[in-house]
């Protein structure tokens, strides 16, 4: 390991003080080659004029040459005249250019951050939400609007993207949809018949596994899914649009981005998205029957007639009217979150990934607000 | 510098038998930033190199050059270790990568700056931080030093200091073009390569980029290798050009690749926009007359 002397060495000449620098002054030493400096300074605090000989520096980079500056700065704002000499002329222009280059001596620090800092940002985090709502508002009624003048005009309507847009997100979303369906209705059967058994009450396993399938669990599995799968895809698809200036493209042409882009997924999500908690509803009342039929001594025959009579349509029809609500929140936040993307790839994931945490926290909330609807109405 | 003389010598014959221009000088292959032979890289059944080699001076400024495909950016791929080739020996700063074991081989990257295409900056981390990230990870600089050294790659590049807590998304094109050559020159390199650092820039600001790479090249004694398609920077900064072509190279001065026959060539370097880049006529901010003929190269600090 080399010393400190190995690298800077200082004797007394008269008035002056000579510094004697030497060695490779490169970035891979300038830790050590700072320490020196410091080691230096602190030994020799003794005033008068010093005087840096660089003759014996064998190398030189931009690193070094900045220590050379910075510490004859720092001895001239202790009052030194501190004068160079003996430099390579190989080494002169490097040194002229880091010289010119040089950053005053510490960067701008950033101010610390105080109490009021963190309120301030608090406040500012509320209103960037704030204004998010009104975009989102403005975004649906811009919706509407299109909707509405697609409604009257149907030819507006883009056939064939909606058509391909219910195969991504609905009928490919199929096996997926349908393998968690029927995983949580096995579990809900086998959860619910250990529990009612202690009350000699196994039979009404059916009935916990219809209405809570038909309910809620078809429609808000089925909807987290989505959320997760297409949401997200609308996002990205029409981020990455937007990034690769397509959407701009479009609407230069006198097409607009929310008639071609936004309405046939929203439709196309409307469609599917009732179509696959049907589909989910019958497997997860399939996987329900399984258990039941397993672990509660009944045939699947029985297991149907015992549905048949536990559960009304209305308890299908409560979990099916949200499906296109449902629908809407996901498709809408999907694009409204694709639309902001802007500038870099960054953005569309950073988009990417709210769009589906909103989705989803949007879908839950509402499921309460029909909830409680649902329990003021009686139903 | 000896070899510098056979390179200039080779115009005596030009124009006589058939037009050759070698791309290999004289020399022990160790004492050259980059030295390939028989370089051959092939894609499937595309062969885009065969039998390349190419030994690349330390202290020059080498553009390469070529059509669309040509493997330009597959040549620069190649040396810096990203694309192992088919067959064929390179040597990067006098160290082959086959010989060297994962750690070595880092160390010799760390000797290379490369600034890519579009900047290529960490998107997540500030300027400042995208030029302390090699430092961190290749040497032993406290924190404040380390601030201090990328304020100064800063400066050096000519982007003011409070681009230093910007991140990339809020830079434009050509500033971050710039903070992708001071994090390039980081570690101050030995060599750095750049690929179309033009590319994109308005003339004003790739004018003032080419100033910035020649005077960075001059002061830090730095070789630079530079694919380009800016015939202005060809004109204004290259000691010599690489010119892509057959799947094989063909280097020399501007004025050695010009008498070249090859129809490409031709075209290339007698087009209406290499007379607008004002080629044939030498003239260079260096110039005493004798393109290419390496005095920078002894500038060179080490």
């Amino acid at each position: 390991m080399a010393t400190a002397e190995s690298w800077i060495t200082s004797a007394r000449q008269g008035a002056e003080t000579v510094w004697s620098l030497q060695g490779e002054w490169t970035v891979h030493h300038a830790e050590q080659i700072s320490r020196a400096i410091s080691a230096q300074v602190a030994a020799g605090a003794r005033g008068g004029d010093v005087v840096f000989n660089l003759a014996g520096i064998t190398s030189l980079d931009s690193a070094g040459a900045w220590l050379v500056i910075r510490s004859a700065n720092a001895l001239r704002a202790s009052g030194a005249e501190v004068s160079l000499r003996g430099l390579d002329p190989k080494m002169n222009d490097l040194m002229q250019r880091v010289t010119e280059a040089a950053p005053s001596d510490k960067p701008p620090v950033p101010p610390a951050r105080t109490l009021l800092d963190w309120i301030a940002q608090i406040g500012e985090a509320v209103y960037e939400i704030w204004d998010q709502l009104l975009d989102l508002l403005a975004f649906f009624g811009e919706f509407c609007q299109v909707f509405l003048r697609a409604i009257v005009n149907p030819r507006r309507l883009r056939i064939n993207s909606i058509v391909s847009h219910i195969e991504q997100t609905g009928l490919n979303a199929m096996p997926i949809v349908g393998l968690i369906s029927f995983l949580v209705g096995v579990v809900l059967a086998y959860q619910g018949a250990d529990q009612l058994a202690r009350f000699g009450a196994q039979v009404f396993t059916v009935n916990m596994v219809g209405i809570s399938v038909l309910r809620e669990m078809g429609i808000l599995l089925t909807s987290i899914v989505v959320a997760g799968r297409s949401g997200s895809a609308f996002t990205a698809q029409i981020g990455t649009m937007k990034v690769n200036e397509e959407v701009d493209a479009m609407e230069t042409m006198g097409l607009t981005p929310m008639e071609v882009l936004v309405l046939p997924r929203v439709i196309a999500l409307v469609i599917s998205l009732p179509l696959l908690t049907f589909f989910a509803d019958i497997l997860g009342l399939l996987g329900g029957g399984l258990m039941c039929v397993l672990l509660v001594d009944m045939s699947f025959k029985q297991y149907l007639t015992l549905l048949n009579q536990a559960i009304t349509l209305s308890q299908f029809w409560v979990g099916m009217i949200k499906a296109p609500v449902f629908a809407l929140l996901i498709a809408l936040i999907g694009c409204f979150e694709g639309m902001r993307v802007s500038g870099s790839a960054e953005s569309v994931g950073k988009l990417t990934t709210r769009s589906v945490v909103e989705g989803i926290f949007l879908v839950i909330v509402f499921d309460a607000f029909f909830s409680i609807l649902f329990s003021l109405l009686g139903v | 510098m000896a070899m510098v003389d056979e390179v200039v010598s080779g115009e005596a014959v030009a124009g006589e038998q058939e037009f050759k221009l070698g791309s290999t000088l004289p020399g022990d292959r160790k004492d050259f930033a980059v030295s390939i032979r028989g370089l051959v890289n092939r894609f499937g059944k595309q062969v885009v190199h065969d039998g390349l080699d190419l030994d690349i001076k330390r202290g020059e400024v080498l553009g390469i050059v070529g059509g669309s495909g040509t493997g330009k950016s597959v040549l620069l791929r190649t040396i810096l270790g990203l694309n192992v080739p088919a067959e064929g020996d390179i040597m990067l700063l006098g160290e082959n990568q086959r010989d060297l074991d994962e750690g070595d081989w880092r160390r010799v990257q760390a000797r290379c700056g490369v600034l890519y295409q579009s900047g290529a900056l960490f998107s997540s981390l500030t300027v400042a931080e995208n030029i302390e990230a090699p430092m961190r990870e290749h040497s032993d600089l406290d924190d404040d030093l380390m601030d201090q050294l990328a304020a100064l790659k800063i400066q050096l590049v000519g982007l003011p200091l409070n681009a230093g807590d910007k991140y990339p998304s809020q830079l434009s094109g050509g500033m971050k073009k710039r903070a992708g050559l001071a994090r390039a020159l980081s570690l101050d390199p030995e060599v750095i390569f750049l690929d179309e650092p033009t590319a994109g820039l308005d003339p004003v600001g790739a004018t003032d980029f080419d100033q910035l790479i020649l005077s960075l090249q001059r002061s830090l004694g730095v070789t630079v290798v530079m694919v380009t398609h800016d015939l202005d920077s060809l004109v204004a900064i290259c000691d010599r050009i690489a010119v892509l072509l057959d799947k094989k190279i063909r280097v020399g001065t501007m004025d050695e690749l010009m008498r070249d026959p090859h129809p490409w060539m031709q075209a290339y370097f007698h087009g209406p926009r290499a007379r607008a880049a004002g080629m044939g006529k030498t003239e260079r901010p260096s110039g005493d007359g004798h393109p290419g003929d390496g005095h920078r190269g002894d500038g060179h600090g080490a």
